[in-house]
Order: structure tokens, then sequence, then C-alpha cells
């Protein structure tokens, strides 16, 4: 449902201004969103000031050095800083993106870090993923056959294999589903765009044998057809995917195979 | 974990904090003017009910519909029927699968801008010169 404003224990005040370093002549203010679940305070944004002479080139480079040197309370996800983990999907500059593949001298001003959007929130940063997990799994990401396993591995030419690039590359990181209005208002019901890209993963993989039973289950007004275009998703993914494209190649096999 | 008691967890920020995309807002503009053309139908209905009631009706409506608040109203009806229908053609590309490129859909919505307000000038230049 379209609620545009922030339930009452979700509005954000404003935080503390931690004091800047000292000697420091090249330093950036990090906005940072805050909430922990020990104390009965409201979220809230906090204002760090980060020496850059002294720190490496990504934001998230500067949420570590944060952690480590000012305020060992922050709380991230990180693993393994070269945009292949996924775990550092946030917020940042009004758009969500890996921490570890954001160049701080690609934000202009103050740097606004907020967790990926309209999530509930386990501490700081960190979004509660499980209903996009679940979501996931719904969708029954694995090879599904019926014919007798062949004796070696599942054959596949070139030309099939390549049906499954700008897919397979996923990393599950819900920058795309996050980034989504439609998700933000029906994500309950709608799949949101990095599992749908999923889906078509297999549903377009010249191996698997249950494309139809695939099809089925996405056939309703809301898993499926909740993508409006409006293309947050493929502007959002940190890995230049394209969500919305393989969506719109969903909706053309739901047609494809009626007529 | 699964049953201790959980606090209420808050909701991330979301309108409040996202930047504002072009196709964003051109998709939230093709539901505004979607629903705005039911105000025009109306309107256009009223104006067709005058015509069969009678004379004295009719007259009223059409200096209504003819005031200058009138046709403020008729050039916002122009603009968003035709900027409603462009969006439409551009869902019909992408209907096909084409059109998804990051710089394909950047500059589809600025020519839905530009060709929906170019059309509409048009019309309207026509429509004053042909009177």
């Amino acid at each position: 449902m379209v609620e545009l404003a922030l339930p009452k224990n979700s509005q954000v005040g404003e935080g503390k201004i931690w004091p800047k370093p000292e000697g420091a002549s090249n330093t950036r203010e990090f906005k940072v969103y805050r909430w922990s679940p020990d104390d009965d305070a409201n979220p809230q944004v906090d204002t760090y000031s980060v020496d850059l002479d002294d720190c490496g080139p990504m934001v998230l480079d500067a949420l570590i050095k944060i952690k480590n040197e000012i305020d060992p309370t922050l709380t991230f996800r990180r693993s393994c800083r070269e945009g292949i983990c996924g775990s550092c999907a946030m917020n940042i500059d009004g758009t969500n993106t890996l921490a570890c593949t954001r160049g701080i001298d690609e934000v202009d001003g103050d740097v606004r870090i907020y967790p990926l959007p309209h999530m509930p929130v386990v501490k700081d940063l960190v979004p509660d993923l499980s209903q996009f997990y679940a979501q996931h799994r719904s969708i029954e990401p694995w090879l599904k056959t019926e014919t007798p396993e062949p004796r070696t591995e599942w054959k596949q030419s070139h030309q099939d294999r390549e049906k499954l690039d700008g897919l397979y590359e996923c990393i599950l990181c819900a920058c795309c589903s996050t980034s989504c209005p439609s998700y933000w208002w029906n994500g309950d019901r709608y799949l949101g765009p990095a599992i749908l890209l999923q889906a078509y993963r297999w549903l377009i993989d010249s191996r698997d044998e249950a494309t139809g039973e695939r099809l089925d289950n996405l056939e309703d007004p809301f898993r499926l057809y909740r993508c409006h275009t409006i293309m947050n998703c493929s502007k959002a993914c940190p890995k230049s995917l394209n969500p919305a494209k393989a969506i719109a190649e969903i909706k053309k096999m739901m047609v494809e195979r009626r007529v | 974990m699964a049953n201790s008691p959980m606090k209420e967890r808050p909701l991330s920020p979301h309108l409040s904090i996202y930047k504002p995309m072009l196709t964003m807002m051109m998709s939230i503009v093709h539901r505004i003017t979607g629903a705005g053309l039911y105000f025009g139908m109306a309107l256009f209905v009223w104006w067709l009910f005058a015509a069969a009631h009678s004379q004295g009706y009719f007259d009223f409506v059409q200096g209504f519909i003819g005031s200058w608040f009138g046709r403020l109203v008729l050039l916002g009806f122009t603009w968003a029927l035709i900027h409603h229908a462009l969006g439409g053609l551009r869902h019909l590309l992408w209907d096909t699968g084409r059109g998804f490129d990051l710089v394909k859909i950047e500059w589809l919505a600025r020519a839905n801008i530009a060709a929906s307000v170019a059309l509409t000038l048009l019309i309207w230049i026509a429509a004053y010169v042909a009177r």
C-alpha cells in the first residue's frame, strides 16, 4: 500500500555531530543514519568528519575508518570490498549502490548514507532481508529437470549459454529491489526486480525443464505485474545489469505462450 | 531467535531520501495525467450533454469553456492527453523488450516531454489560426 510518510517510530531526527579530526585540512562530512535496538530513541543522522588525506578512496573505506577511529558502535555489513558479495549495499547520495565500489569523489558535498530504502532496520545500516530471501526461495532458483540425469554434465550450446549473460552476474545485493517504488508499496506481494531477474535467469536456461510451471507461478497481478517500468532498478544496479529488461522478457514469455 | 520478543524495527526512509530520477518522475506524471484524463473526459461529456440539452445551456457551457479559465483547463487537458498517449507508446515499445538500455530510457523520457509540449503548442497554434 502506498504510504508516503514514515511510521512514527521511524521518523529520523538530528543526531550527534562528532568533532572534526585535529590537524586535518581535507575533510569530508559523512551524514550517516543511526538506529539502535538497545534504547527507545528514534533513528537519527550522525555527522562524522573524515580526513580524506588518510582514507581509502571508497565510501566503504570511510565507513571502516569511522568505525575504527571515531565511533566503534557504527554498524554495517561488509565483506569482499570488491563488489562481488553484495553485503555493503546501502543508499549513498540518494541512490542504492555498494559502498565498496562507490568512490567518495563521485559524491558532491556531504556524503549522505542510509540503509536500503523501505526495509525494516536491524541496526544502523543493516536492513532485515529475510523477506527478500524468502521471495528468492519462492521462485525455486535451481535447475529443475524431468529427463534422466546425463552421465556427465548438462550440456548447453554457446548460444544458449550466452542467454545467461547479464543475469548470472546478479549478486542479490537488493539495491534494485529496494530502489523500486512499486516494491516499496507492495513488497509483501510483488517479487521485485532482483527476484524477477533471477526468475528469468532460470526461465531462459536451456537446460531447465520447468519453464511452464515457473511461468504459472509468476502469472499473478502482484508477483510479476506490479512492475510499471519505473526503471529505478536498472539505474541502481551496481553490476550494470538490467532487471527492467529481464522483467519485460518475462512479460513477453507470458504473451508468447498464449498465442 | 524465532521466539524471542523483538523490538519493533523502524522502516528505513525511502521517498524522502531517494534522488529524484527522470524516469521515476515520468512514471508518476503518467499516472497523474491518466487520472487527469478522467476529469477531461467528464468535461467533454458535459459539453456534449449541454449541446443535446438546449441552446441556453449550451451557450452557458460554451461560455465557461471559452473563458480564460476554461481555456487554461483545455490547454492542460490537451497536454495531459498527448503526454499520456506518448507515454503509452513508450510502454508499447518496452512491451516488445526494446528501449531498455540506460541511454535510451533517458532519451525516451526527454523526447516524451519535448514532444508533448511541442505538439500541444502546435495544436493550439493551429486551432487559433483556423478560427
